[in-house]
């Protein structure tokens, strides 16, 4: 019995640095900053400014309910972004901030936007390649 | 631990003070509710007087001052429904029922200036739910819905409004949700409107898909926020930004 115990440990703490680690481009193909900008300000597409705050003096009505945005590119590498991106409960189940990249285990989604994700893979990539150009 | 801390929280907030969307309105919002001559609301109400006479409420009821209380203890169990009725829902009752006519549609003009002059009846009074275990499965089920992530966005109410209240999403401080004030006058509504019309915005800004208007969920959601706001001072009718 301590044996599987021990065994199941190691498994998920597997999971959690490989998650830690992040995760591989979703597409094969480099995201273009600049759509990633214009994802990341529109309130109909990003939402971002919603909940963060970031380096965009021109936006009034930033959130506060997540950190900014301002220096996330050094902070962490592409694939960390990605992860917080397409599924951010794998690292904190209880985080509010949505999975851009899920569309299962979802509860009486409105009928627009069933079986959607948020963000399509591509829109995901040119997020991660703007985050990244946010070094300080 | 993690099911006991939502109620540890709820309980916190029940014993230190409870805030009203009201406090965290500008100086010009919370005037303009503040002064009947002001308040857009009052228009409604004005209206709920006259049809307090046209449309026969008077004949059962007499003077509307009678009314002072109700609009503080709602929703109530209903033994025909076996279930909570809001005020909107008895109101429609004694118009089926009693005066056997079509009631007026939820979101009318009419339902919104009955409800309002009704509910200011009760402004001041604190909230006082009743203690009927009968509504104990409502509550239950209206807490559950309270606490459920829903939509694209995955948020439940209790994310936002016990986790994150007076935070800032985008430009709007986030109110702790205690249904204060309804019906009420909306800024951005140009209008009146009922807390299920407040409750329908809120799940489709999660992209989550809305009740119909009278459904058993948004009574039981109201049954619950009534609770949690137990002791506070009704303001129907209010103004929101
Ligand atoms: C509903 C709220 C919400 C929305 C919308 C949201 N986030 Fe977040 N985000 C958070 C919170 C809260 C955190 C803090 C980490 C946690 O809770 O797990 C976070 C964390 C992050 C982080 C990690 C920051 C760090 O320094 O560790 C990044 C990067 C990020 N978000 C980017 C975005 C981008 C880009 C978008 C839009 C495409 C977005 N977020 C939309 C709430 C949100
Ligand atoms: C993403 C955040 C968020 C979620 C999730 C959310 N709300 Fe709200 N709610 C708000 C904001 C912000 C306001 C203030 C009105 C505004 O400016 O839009 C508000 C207003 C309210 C009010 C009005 C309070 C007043 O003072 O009149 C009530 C009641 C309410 N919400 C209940 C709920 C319920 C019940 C749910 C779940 C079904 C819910 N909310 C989900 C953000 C949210």
């Amino acid at each position: 019995m301590p044996s599987v115990r021990a065994a199941l440990i190691l498994l998920l703490l597997a999971g959690a640095a490989r998650a830690e680690e992040g995760l591989p481009s979703l597409t094969g193909e480099p995201g273009d900053p600049d759509r990633g900008r214009a994802i990341v300000l529109s309130r109909q597409r990003g939402l971002c400014l919603l909940c963060h705050a970031g380096p965009f003096p021109e936006e009034r009505f930033q959130g506060d309910l997540g950190p900014s945005l301002a220096g996330a590119g050094a902070r962490l590498s592409e694939g960390q972004l990605r992860l917080r991106l397409v599924d951010g409960r794998r690292l904190n189940p209880e985080t509010i901030m949505p999975s851009y990249y899920r569309t299962e285990g979802l509860v009486r989604v409105g009928p627009a936007w069933q079986g959607r994700p948020i963000l399509a893979a591509g829109e995901i990539e040119d997020v991660v390649a703007f985050l990244l150009t946010l070094r300080d | 631990m993690r099911r006991l801390l939502p109620l540890l929280l709820l309980l916190g907030a029940v014993a230190e003070a409870r805030e009203s969307g009201f406090a965290l309105m500008s100086p010009e919002t919370q005037a303009m509710q503040r002064d009947d001559d002001a308040n857009p609301a009052m228009l409604w109400v004005e209206e709920g007087r006259a049809l307090w006479e046209s449309a026969g409420c008077s004949g059962c009821h007499g003077d509307v001052a009678g009314m002072r209380g109700v609009a503080a203890r709602y929703p109530a169990f209903d033994a025909a429904g076996g279930g909570p009725v809001d005020l909107a829902g008895r109101i429609a009752q004694c118009q089926e029922a009693r005066q056997h006519r079509m009631p007026f549609a939820r979101e009318s003009g009419e339902a919104l200036a009955l409800a309002a002059l009704v509910g200011l009846q009760s402004r001041g009074m604190p909230i006082s739910p009743p203690e009927d275990p009968r509504l104990a499965p409502a509550l239950a089920r209206g807490e559950a819905l309270y606490r459920e992530r829903r939509g694209q966005l995955d948020l439940s109410c209790g994310q936002c409004h016990d986790e994150n209240a007076g935070r800032r999403l985008a430009g709007s401080p986030i109110p702790e949700a205690h249904p204060t004030g309804y019906p009420l006058y909306r800024l951005e509504w140009q209008g009146m409107g009922s807390l299920q019309r407040r409750l329908r915005n809120c799940m489709t800004g999660v992209r989550s898909e809305p009740y119909a208007y009278g459904a058993p969920e948004y009574v039981a959601i109201e049954l619950f926020l009534m609770r949690r706001a137990a002791g506070m001072a009704l303001e129907t009718p209010a103004v929101r930004p």
